[in-house]
């Protein structure tokens, strides 16, 4: 995709993917291969907030979990903070929210806190001090005695991202944090992503919803049909596939006609104009001597499932055309 | 070895936890209020009667938490996704599939414990004072404790690999191939050629020799079980069971989780 700019050239990168590709076998005997990643490569710099984008089964969870040694690649490397992805001590440094987090239902969320507190080697002072303090970030402290089995979605995702961030970890890996959350608890996720980037960690987190990435990430990577179609900011990525523009104006003195009004939708006492980037100006002039008093001028943005139904029709059209031409 | 540790006491916890585990302690009391009742009606074996009941009973609801238990140690956390928040964590698998299993043998040890208890004081009803021949129980309680950390072994092994029904499917055979592991050896009894004999007699020593944990006709008669042989069978079970925690790490060190 030519809108999407190349990797940035990383002095320090905090993960570091090379050419990392996943096949699943299935079938009779496992004799077929599905490939779900395919010679992924990008690098996510140190103290950044990226945006993993892509519609569902693009493969970003297959990557998440590659990077979390859940899975194991069929081909390539991955490095965070420098070290292997092999190395188990460099989770030390690394907070992790699965998909639909699922922890031991007959724990509360402060024992679950208290036992994976005790795989990071905290003294038993320090461990308390922290668990209460991730209950209170997450707005769990008065829940902190109910067994996760009576917890709702979006509180077992609060209790997932305290875990995540309980040690202090530099790398944050979030796999659709946004999911199962009500806008309050995903407005105050938001304010968490951002304090983590305050504080200087990097957060790496999987998304579909296109608004969450625009309003936290630094840079975005698109993922679809297990190939990385690029990355880049996100002024980047809505900028180049604005769709035209939209005029919102409202127009004293019933009865008054001219030719662009035609063209205009109204709703209530507004108009709406949409209409290409090249005529904005004709536009603004024309209703202007019209005596229309302009309300906002803004860009139409491709809604989500435009956005990913395009990356997805130009997949299936160069599979198309390299199937047509091996024939 | 905090890691194991941590991972040990959480199972344990989990165990406690869980109501199923209880059912079965009331469920090993009843079976002692039974033996009691037989106990009345067996008139000059009561003690026999009691130990030999009270045995398997032990042993029968050992072997139950550790198939089914052991089976859904790995299989669970793998089903209900509960291991990907841990494995994230600086642990390594084998630490986790460690503690698993140490967590489910104190389960078991506490269970078999508690069961022996019950034993005891059903044996205490019919007879007391107790006499030295009685002690004895005891190493049997033993020696079926670890019979179970061997099936708790093989249990996890399977479920590495395949799915719980095929795991305990797989488990419950060898144990039951593992318990006529002598008769294999004497196969040449029944005049089968010596290349089949051969065959029979390598896979006995393969199997894990169940037969060697079972004490019970001697104690029920109060006759003593040899301390070499406590030894031998605890050394067996250590060596068993570490070469297939070992081979079940190494498969599960490499599993692709769902």
């Amino acid at each position: 995709m030519r809108w999407l700019s190349k990797n940035r050239s990383m002095t320090n990168p905090a993960i570091e993917i090379e050419n990392l590709s996943k096949e699943y076998p299935y079938g009779f005997l496992n004799l077929k291969k599905k490939r779900s990643l395919e010679n992924l490569s990008m690098q996510v710099e140190t103290g950044e907030v990226f945006g993993f984008l892509g519609p569902n089964g693009a493969g970003k969870s297959t990557t998440i979990k590659l990077l979390m040694r859940l899975i194991f690649p069929t081909s390539g490397t991955a490095r965070i903070l420098g070290k292997s992805i092999e190395n188990v001590s460099m989770h030390r440094e690394i907070g992790y929210l699965p998909e639909q987090p699922y922890f031991y239902d007959y724990l509360t969320a402060a024992e679950l806190l208290e036992y994976f507190a005790r795989f990071h080697g905290l003294t038993a002072a320090d461990r308390r001090e922290r668990v209460q303090r991730m209950l209170k970030k997450v707005g769990l402290e008065t829940a902190k005695k109910i067994q996760l089995r009576k917890y709702s979605k979006g509180m077992l995702q609060r209790a997932g991202l305290a875990q995540a961030i309980l040690h202090d970890p530099q790398v944050v890996v979030l796999d659709e944090p946004m999911a199962g959350l009500d806008p309050l608890g995903r407005r105050e996720l938001r304010d968490i992503i951002l304090e983590l980037k305050r504080e200087g960690r990097t957060v790496l987190f999987s998304t579909h919803i296109l608004s969450d990435a625009e309003m936290l990430c630094d840079r975005v990577g698109v993922i679809v049909g297990g190939k990385l179609r690029g990355v880049g900011t996100p002024g980047e990525m809505v900028g180049i596939q604005t769709q035209g523009m939209e005029i919102l104006f409202e127009l004293d003195g019933a009865g008054k006609k001219f030719p662009i009004l035609e063209k205009a939708t109204k709703t209530g006492e507004r108009y709406r104009l949409q209409l290409p980037e090249a005529e904005l100006y004709g536009a603004l002039d024309e209703l202007k001597a019209a005596g229309a008093r302009i309300l906002s001028v803004a860009q139409i943005k491709p809604t989500l499932e435009e956005f990913f139904m395009n990356l997805v029709d130009a997949d299936r059209a160069q599979a198309n055309a390299v199937e047509v031409s091996g024939r | 070895m905090t890691n194991v540790w941590t991972v040990a006491a959480n199972t344990f916890r989990e165990a406690v936890r869980d109501r199923v585990l209880y059912n079965l302690v009331f469920f090993a009391l009843l079976m002692m209020g039974a033996a009691i009742l037989v106990g009345q009606i067996s008139i000059g074996i009561e003690q026999s009667v009691i130990v030999s009941l009270g045995l398997t009973a032990i042993s029968v609801i050992g072997i139950f938490i550790a198939v089914f238990i052991g089976v859904g140690l790995v299989s669970k956390e793998m089903d209900k996704r509960t291991l990907y928040a841990l494995l994230a964590k600086p642990v390594e698998r084998w630490e986790f599939l460690l503690g698993k299993y140490a967590g489910l043998v104190m389960t078991l040890t506490v269970n078999t414990a508690a069961m022996a208890v019950g034993l005891y004081v059903a044996l205490w009803t019919v007879k007391h004072p107790l006499e030295k021949g009685d002690w004895y129980v005891l190493v049997a309680v033993y020696l079926i404790l670890l019979k179970l950390a061997l099936i708790v072994a093989l249990a996890m092994l399977f479920s590495c690999f395949t799915t719980p029904f095929l795991a305990i499917l797989f488990t419950v055979g060898i144990y039951i191939a593992g318990v006529f592991a002598e008769d294999l050896r004497t196969m040449q009894a029944v005049g089968l050629n010596p290349a089949t004999m051969r065959f029979f007699r390598g896979i006995s020593y393969l199997l894990p020799n169940f037969e060697n944990f079972n004490v019970m006709g001697a104690v029920a008669h109060e006759r003593g079980v040899a301390g070499r042989l406590v030894w031998q069978d605890t050394w067996y079970a250590i060596v068993y069971c570490a070469m297939v925690l070992a081979a079940a790490a190494m498969v599960f060190s490499r599993r692709n989780l769902k």
